[in-house]
Order: structure tokens, then C-alpha cells, then sequence
């Protein structure tokens, strides 16, 4: 395991510019995860730390040690693909020796039984071994292909969406079980996702996206409390973050536009607000107001019963600023 | 509405696929089977009128089947004297097949030796097309080469007049440098000719091959040839083998190219088999013979790689 430290790297595909002069440093045990949207340069990090596409600027040291011009075999880094790319000549058994048996590691084949054998536990997959990849289902190749990763022991495991593929059930319990993984084994890892609850859950530090920027990085509770930009606030957080105009509420405000969740949002007296549709999910009630003809979503306690077409009060609790433009304003 | 779903066709429509299907399997095998017959058939049977089909009949139709053709095929023979015969007892079986028309067998012919000279110029020729065809269409695939598109269409503009249309300056050519009747010479020339079959083809298959094999390869610690070879080749291998087969019948078939540059030494079969003389004109059964062993091959060949020429087994492990 290893520090990997990202210097101002670049790249563009032809006019687009997929990652745009971004600086960071994965400590080494962190696991860190790209948050963003499609296209906001996510997948393009992952591929320029690997070595699979080449960079147009800056610098990748991973353990210290500058890896620009080496092949991805020589950076020493496990990846997970979004798309399962298990080979599919091999059985499961020979897909997660693969890596153990390259010219690189050269691991004797005793080694290989015994390690084979252990993550497949881990993974649930110790009877389907002798399978064909072809002859698993979905959720299984997946798992193989997390595990063809976690057999290796790299400076760093990078992961690019690796459950988004999966049944919701599914992807809860591996979620669970990457974290544990990740935690034991002490290891660094980047994880590329535009799922917030995987970020929230998994993450040690966030990085968020924006059109090949790094807009922001930080802790979850940093990203979530303290977001630089209407973005960033919007990245983390169900329901969303409300922005709406600040003149629409009472009082002296540091800047035009307003952010509110749901914990900034006090039912009680205040500013009227009229209710448009509630939805009751169990442990919670989404309640849809409209303040002025503006939208707003907030959480409300799931015992109360409230009517469509009621007025309620709701006033603020120490709401997000932030300019014209997005930015925030502490 | 089962019975008008795409995806099963009706009884009726199975019967008549079906009837069709053997109607033109019979039709496109009667020469075949003509062929094969007529060389277990004696000269005589075999260019009598009305034809005899049926085996060991003894009908007018019927004909007793017999190896003179095969033993003709592969031997030379000399007619000899009656006192000569009568010293010298038949020494085989198939000496005394030719006893018959007074003649006895001095040695072997041609034949075993223009065979192997088609074996090894047409394998020869199929192993390098589909060699240099793999590679060459693995970098027209993943690499960016400069003028790609225009190098492909060159390659494929070479197949667009019929290749004996340079007939008589790759004669010169392979006369200067000492090529002609020559194994090298055949196998380049069959190769420069099937190489861009070979790589379209290929090129068609490795690209549908997804690159995130590789590149798991590549992370998993593999080079970039090592990724081809472990990660690429075992998936590519229907393109190969069909590649192969289609190389491997043009080679083996060429006729027009092995009359003009080949003789002595470097003659395949197809020049050397209409060339067989028997008594008093062609001999037909030894030269059915001889097509129906040089059919053989081919058809081996493409049964033994039948299994890789089932798509399939690649399917389903990328998500798309």
C-alpha cells in the first residue's frame, strides 16, 4: 500500500477536456472516492493513475515514486471495471489467478490455490470456482471481478463503478463488505462513483468532480457541512439541497441565492409554505412545499399526517450562502 | 401468436426449409459422389454408355467396384511381353490388378509427391497469411496508425482485378529471382494473395473483441503482447480458424498460377491430375481418384475446426 499523489494532471480527447489540471494526494490507507456526474472526468482519473491512457500534462508518484513513464504492469495497481471484464476463456479460478500468475508477481502455485480460495470466501463464490465466467450470473461476475483485484496486493486498488451493475440488495451488502475489506487490509483505494450514499458510507475523503475539475476534497462530513458551491452541495445529500432566491425568507442574508436541506429546514412559525404532496417511506415522510411558486423538499417526522393543500410555517436554521454564481459564502 | 413469432418458425415452414436444404445438398453432392464413384470403377465402366451407377450389381446399370483406378494413379507401368509375364509371377495385389492388361508396375508416379507439394504450399501459404494476417489486423484494430484507413483500403485493392491479371510479371519476377517452381516462391505468392482476406477478415473479428480484456490484462500485470497472445488470441480463435479455412481452400484450389510457374519440382496437384494419361487417352478413374484423395484435406481440415467456427462462447461476460 501506498501514497499516490496526483500533480496538475490533464488530459483532452480532441476538443474535450475530460480531466483538467487536477491536484490531489490519496494518503495511503484512505479511501477515497470520486464523486461527479457522467462525463465530469471520473473514469479519465482512473485511467490516467493506471497508465491506460497517457497524460497530456502533470505528474502521477505513487509510493514516492514518479510512475509517468511506466507501463500500467509496472505501476503496480489493481482495477475494477465497470463493465465485468472477467476473460471469458478462463474458469472463475484461473480469472482470479490471472494477475497472480503474470510475469510480474510470478506467485508459485500453492500460493495461488490458498489466496484464490480465501477471497473467494470473501466473496461468496467458492463453489462457482470451476464455472466458466461466462456461466455466472451478473452479481457473481461482478464479484469476481472485485476479487480478481483484492487477490493482488497493490499500492493502490482503483474502482470504477464496480457496483453499479448490481441489484440494490446486492450492492448494499458488498458495499458493507468493500468497506470491511478496505478497513482490514489497510488499503489504499479510489472509487469512482456518482452514487452519494456509496460516497457517504465507504468514503474516508471525497473529491468532487465538475467538467474535469476537482471542484472540491475533503472528509464526507467536510463535503456535506462546509460544500464550496451550490454543486458540490448538491453532489451529497436526499432529498437535495433546496436553493432557492434568500428574498423569499425574512431577515438580513450573507448572499442572493439560498441552500437548504432538510436539517436547516424548522417547522413552527415563520415563512408560510403550502404543501403539495407528501411521500411516506417508512422511517420518513417527504414533505414537497412551495413557497412563492418555488419548490422546496424537506423531511418531516413520518407520525405526522399532513393534508395536501395545507399552509404550514417552516423557518431557518443556520441555511448555506452562496452568490449568483454558486459559490459560497461563509 | 407463437406460431408467427420471429423467434420460432411454423412446422410448415421448418418442412419446407428443411426440403430445401436437402434438395440442394443432393444436387451440389452428385458430382461429388460421381466422382468418388467413377474411381473405383474400371476405365471401361467408367466411360460406358449408359452410365453405371449401382455398385456390385451385376444389372446393366451395375458396375464392380475395383482399385485399378487408385493403383493407376500411383504407379507407372509398362507393358511386357507374354513370356516375360509368365516368368515373373504378379509381387502384390496390385501388381496383378494391372496383369490384366499385360502390363506390370516399374515404380511410383508423381502423384504422392505433388500432393505433398500442395500440402506443404498450401498449409505453408494458410500458416502465414493467417500469422502475419493476425497481427496485422490486432494493430489496424487497437493502434492509432497513421493513414489506417488508406493502408486498409490499399491492402484490400490488391484483390481488385483477378491475380493472375500479373500473371506474366510475377513470372518475370520469380524467374530473376530464382523463385520459380519453387516451394518459397508458392507459399510467398498464395500468401501475398490471401493476406488481405486474411486481415479484413481478422481486423472484423478483433474488433468486436471489447479492449477491456486487455486492459485488465495490462493492469493485471500482463505486457502488451502478452495480453494479445494470453487475452485476445483464445477469443479471436473463430476468426482464425475461418480465416484459415478460406485461405487454405483458395491456396490448395489455385490452379492457373501452379501451371504457369511450377514443374519439376515445386508442381502441386491441381496441374499434375488432368495430366494423368492411361491407355488410349485419359484414364478417368485414376484421375477421379486422384481428385476425390485431394478433396480430402480440405474437408478434414474444416471438420477438424468446425467446433471454432460456432460463435457464442464469448458472449455475455462485458456488459454492454
Amino acid at each position: 500500500m501506498a501514497e499516490v499523489q496526483l500533480n496538475g494532471i490533464s488530459k483532452a480527447f480532441g476538443a474535450t477536456r475530460a480531466v483538467h489540471d487536477i491536484s490531489m494526494t490519496i494518503g495511503d490507507g484512505d479511501f477515497v472516492v470520486l464523486l461527479g456526474p457522467t462525463g465530469a472526468g471520473k473514469t479519465t482519473t482512473l485511467r490516467l493513475i493506471s497508465g491506460l491512457e497517457t497524460l497530456d500534462s502533470g505528474s502521477v508518484f505513487i509510493g514516492g515514486r514518479d510512475v509517468v513513464n511506466d507501463t500500467p504492469a509496472q505501476r503496480d495497481v489493481a482495477m475494477v471495471f465497470q463493465q465485468y471484464s472477467l476473460y471469458p476463456h478462463l474458469t472463475v479460478r484461473d480469472n482470479l489467478a490471472f494477475p497472480l500468475r503474470s510475469p510480474i508477481l510470478k506467485t508459485p502455485e500453492d500460493e495461488i490455490t490458498r489466496k484464490v480460495q480465501k477471497i473467494a470466501e470473501v466473496l461468496q463464490i467458492p463453489h462457482k470456482l470451476d464455472n466458466k465466467a461466462t456461466a455466472l450470473s451478473g452479481g457473481e461476475m461482478q464479484r469476481v471481478s472485485i476479487g480478481r483485484a483484492l487477490v493482488r496486493n497493490p499500492s493502490i486498488y482503483l474502482m470504477d463503478e464496480p457496483l453499479s451493475s448490481l441489484d440494490a440488495k446486492l450492492r448494499a451488502d458488498l458495499r458493507v463488505e468493500l468497506k470491511r475489506i478496505q478497513a482490514d487490509l489497510g488499503s489504499t483505494l479510489l472509487y469512482v462513483t456518482h452514487d452519494q450514499i456509496e460516497a457517504m458510507t465507504m468514503a474516508t475523503h471525497i473529491g468532487v468532480l465538475e467538467e474535469g475539475r476537482l471542484v472540491q476534497y475533503g472528509t464526507p462530513k467536510e463535503i456535506y457541512e462546509n460544500p464550496v458551491s451550490v454543486y458540490v452541495a448538491s453532489r451529497l445529500g436526499l432529498p437535495r439541497i433546496n436553493i432557492l432566491p434568500s428574498t423569499l425568507f425574512p431577515g438580513a442574508h450573507k448572499g442572493p441565492q439560498i441552500g437548504l436541506r432538510p436539517e436547516h429546514i424548522q417547522q413552527g412559525d415563520g415563512t408560510e409554505a403550502r404543501v403539495l404532496r407528501s411521500e411516506h417511506l417508512g422511517d420518513q415522510t417527504r414533505l414537497h412545499l412551495e413557497v412563492q411558486g418555488h419548490p422546496l423538499t424537506t423531511l418531516t417526522d413520518p407520525n405526522q399526517q399532513v393534508a395536501v393543500g395545507a399552509t404550514i410555517k417552516i423557518n431557518l436554521q443556520n441555511p448555506l450562502y452562496f452568490d449568483a454564481s454558486g459559490a459560497r459564502i461563509v | 401468436m407463437s406460431s408467427f413469432s420471429v423467434n420460432e418458425p411454423s412446422v410448415r415452414t421448418k418442412w419446407f426449409a428443411g426440403t430445401l436444404v436437402i434438395l440442394y445438398a443432393i444436387i451440389t453432392m452428385i458430382p461429388l459422389v460421381w466422382i468418388a464413384m467413377t474411381g473405383f470403377k474400371s476405365p471401361a465402366d467408367a466411360i460406358s454408355y449408359p452410365p453405371k451407377y449401382i455398385i456390385g450389381s451385376d444389372s446393366d446399370a451395375g458396375f464392380q467396384p475395383t482399385l485399378e483406378g487408385y493403383v493407376n494413379l500411383f504407379t507407372t507401368r509398362t507393358r511386357q511381353t507374354q513370356d516375360y509375364l509368365e516368368a515373373n509371377p504378379p509381387e502384390s495385389w496390385a501388381d496383378e490388378i494391372v496383369r490384366k492388361y499385360d502390363m506390370v508396375i516399374v515404380g511410383p508416379s508423381k502423384f504422392g509427391e505433388r500432393f505433398l507439394n500442395s500440402v506443404i504450399i498450401g498449409f505453408g501459404s494458410t500458416f502465414l497469411s493467417v500469422f502475419l494476417g493476425t497481427l496485422a489486423a490486432y494493430a489496424f484494430s487497437r493502434f492509432k496508425i497513421p493513414l489506417a484507413d488508406d493502408l486498409l483500403f490499399f491492402i484490400l485493392s490488391t484483390r481488385m482485378m483477378p491475380p493472375i491479371a500479373v500473371a506474366i510479371p510475377i513470372f518475370l519476377m520469380f524467374r530473376n529471382l530464382g523463385l520459380s517452381d519453387t516451394h518459397l516462391g508458392m507459399i510467398l505468392l498464395y500468401t501475398a494473395v490471401n493476406i488481405s482476406l486474411a486481415v479484413w477478415l481478422l481486423k472484423s473479428f478483433i474488433d468486436g473483441i471489447p479492449t477491456e480484456y486487455e486492459e485488465a490484462a495490462l493492469i493485471d500485470g500482463y505486457t502488451r503482447f502478452q495480453a494479445f497472445y494470453k487475452v485476445v488470441l483464445p477469443q479471436a480463435a473463430t476468426g482464425i480458424a475461418s480465416t484459415a479455412i478460406f485461405c487454405l481452400i483458395f491456396a490448395w484450389n489455385e490452379y492457373a498460377f501452379a501451371v504457369l510457374l511450377t514443374t519439376a519440382n515445386a508442381q502441386t496437384a491441381p496441374p499434375f491430375i488432368p495430366t494423368i494419361i492411361g491407355i488410349g487417352g485419359l484414364d478417368w478413374p485414376a484421375i477421379a481418384a486422384g481428385v476425390t484423395l485431394f478433396l480430402l484435406p480440405v474437408m478434414v481440415f474444416t471438420i477438424l475446426l468446425r467446433k471454432h467456427l460456432l460463435r457464442g462462447i464469448t458472449f455475455g461476460a462485458v456488459r454492454k
